[in-house]
């Protein structure tokens, strides 16, 4: 039963469907995934494969060079730890009130999301060096070979680097799966999106038998930066006390709105920078960034 | 002292990110938003426009930055 206070006040059709989403009740489609359930899917999919494309990379220049023990040795301490932190974390974030929830992980999300997609939109105008896997699988083979001679045993070096990149790749993953995870009482369906993209990636990488170099990394990045950003824009304004038009529904219109904008800011930053009105793209170890500190993420 | 040290900066980097701007910038429109949801009226509408404006002058910032670099 809805309690009576909940369905008081100038909207109890609206206070009832948000009580009822808050508290896990149907609101979802025939198929038994609401939207926002499909969103944190969809979301969590897409960031979880670009990660474990990159990490595949390093792991595949490590252990084709090295060991393949000692790197898998490294990919298993790594995803123990990524697991240990969801498991830990996860429990703590659920026993949060639900607008407190909304309101931290609307502001993580968007501070995530657009940084996702300000990169995405630097390399679609030309203004940030692209993600060249090939390159990084180069570069992380001729690494490996100065590493100096493999020791018997426990390699350290590929244990490490393959520890350190899975660990990396996958903190924010993790970030993502609890965010979105925790605040629709979904963290089970968005681990498994998380799994299901690291298998297919491993799936190909090994189709492939070799770093996949053909994935459209920046577009995939893309699209994460504006599912973050507008599930950001739509649970912080949740969490702040606004009440959304049509509640979920409003996410028809943010998230197509975003990517509209985005597209445009894109489109106007590529001309810009044809008409030699902006600079040109950054060399390597420098980008046209406001900073350089993020070491992880897009 | 040194690895406590790390370790905040490691978490500022990772949850800040490479722009303190926009993470300000998101911490002052959400406050916008409870400030107006407070007050009784509708706050839905603050969140959109703002988080375009921060995507705008995070790129313009990023762009100005490339142009210098020229």
């Amino acid at each position: 039963m809805w309690p009576a206070a909940q369905l008081s006040g100038p909207n109890p059709g609206a206070s009832a469907y948000r009580w009822a989403r808050d508290h896990e009740f149907p609101t979802s489609t025939p198929t038994g995934m609401s939207g926002a359930a499909l969103g944190l899917a969809i979301s969590v999919f897409l960031a979880c494969a670009v990660e474990a494309v990159e990490a595949l990379t390093i792991v595949l220049a490590v252990g084709s060079t090295r060991s393949w023990r000692s790197a898998m040795s490294g990919v298993g301490a790594a995803i123990v730890v990524l697991a240990a932190i969801v498991a830990a974390l996860g429990p703590a974030l659920t026993s949060l009130p639900i607008d407190v929830l909304r309101l931290a992980v609307g502001g993580l999300l968007l501070i995530f999301g657009l940084q996702w997609l300000r990169k995405a939109i630097l390399r679609s105008a030309g203004l940030k060096a692209k993600h060249d896997e090939l390159e990084t699988y180069e570069q992380e083979l001729r690494a490996a070979r100065a590493a100096g001679a493999e020791r018997a045993g426990l390699d350290g070096y590929s244990f490490t680097i393959a520890f350190k990149g899975v660990l990396l790749e996958g903190l924010e993953v993790a970030f993502i799966v609890l965010t979105f995870g925790a605040n629709q009482h979904r963290i089970p369906l968005a681990a498994a999106a998380a799994g299901l993209a690291v298998l297919l990636v491993l799936a190909a990488g090994f189709a492939a038998r070799g770093p996949l170099a053909r994935t459209p990394e920046n577009t995939m990045k893309f699209a994460v930066g504006v599912m973050l950003t507008s599930f950001g824009i739509f649970w912080g304004a949740e969490g702040a006390g606004a009440h959304w038009p049509g509640s979920d529904a409003a996410l028809l219109a943010i998230i197509p709105g975003l990517l509209i904008a985005s597209a445009a800011m894109a489109r106007i930053m590529r001309r810009s920078v044809r008409h030699g009105r902006l600079g040109t793209i950054a060399p390597p170890g420098e980008s046209a960034d406001t900073g350089e500190a993020a070491a992880l993420g897009a | 002292m040194k690895r406590a040290r790390a370790a905040v900066l490691g978490v500022w980097g990772f949850v800040v990110g490479d722009d303190w701007r926009t993470a300000v910038g998101v911490a002052l429109a959400l406050g916008a938003t409870a400030v107006v949801a407070a007050a009784g009226a509708s706050a839905w509408w603050v969140m959109p426009p703002a988080v375009l404006a921060l995507l705008a002058l995070s790129l313009r910032r990023a762009a100005r930055g490339a142009a210098r670099r020229d």
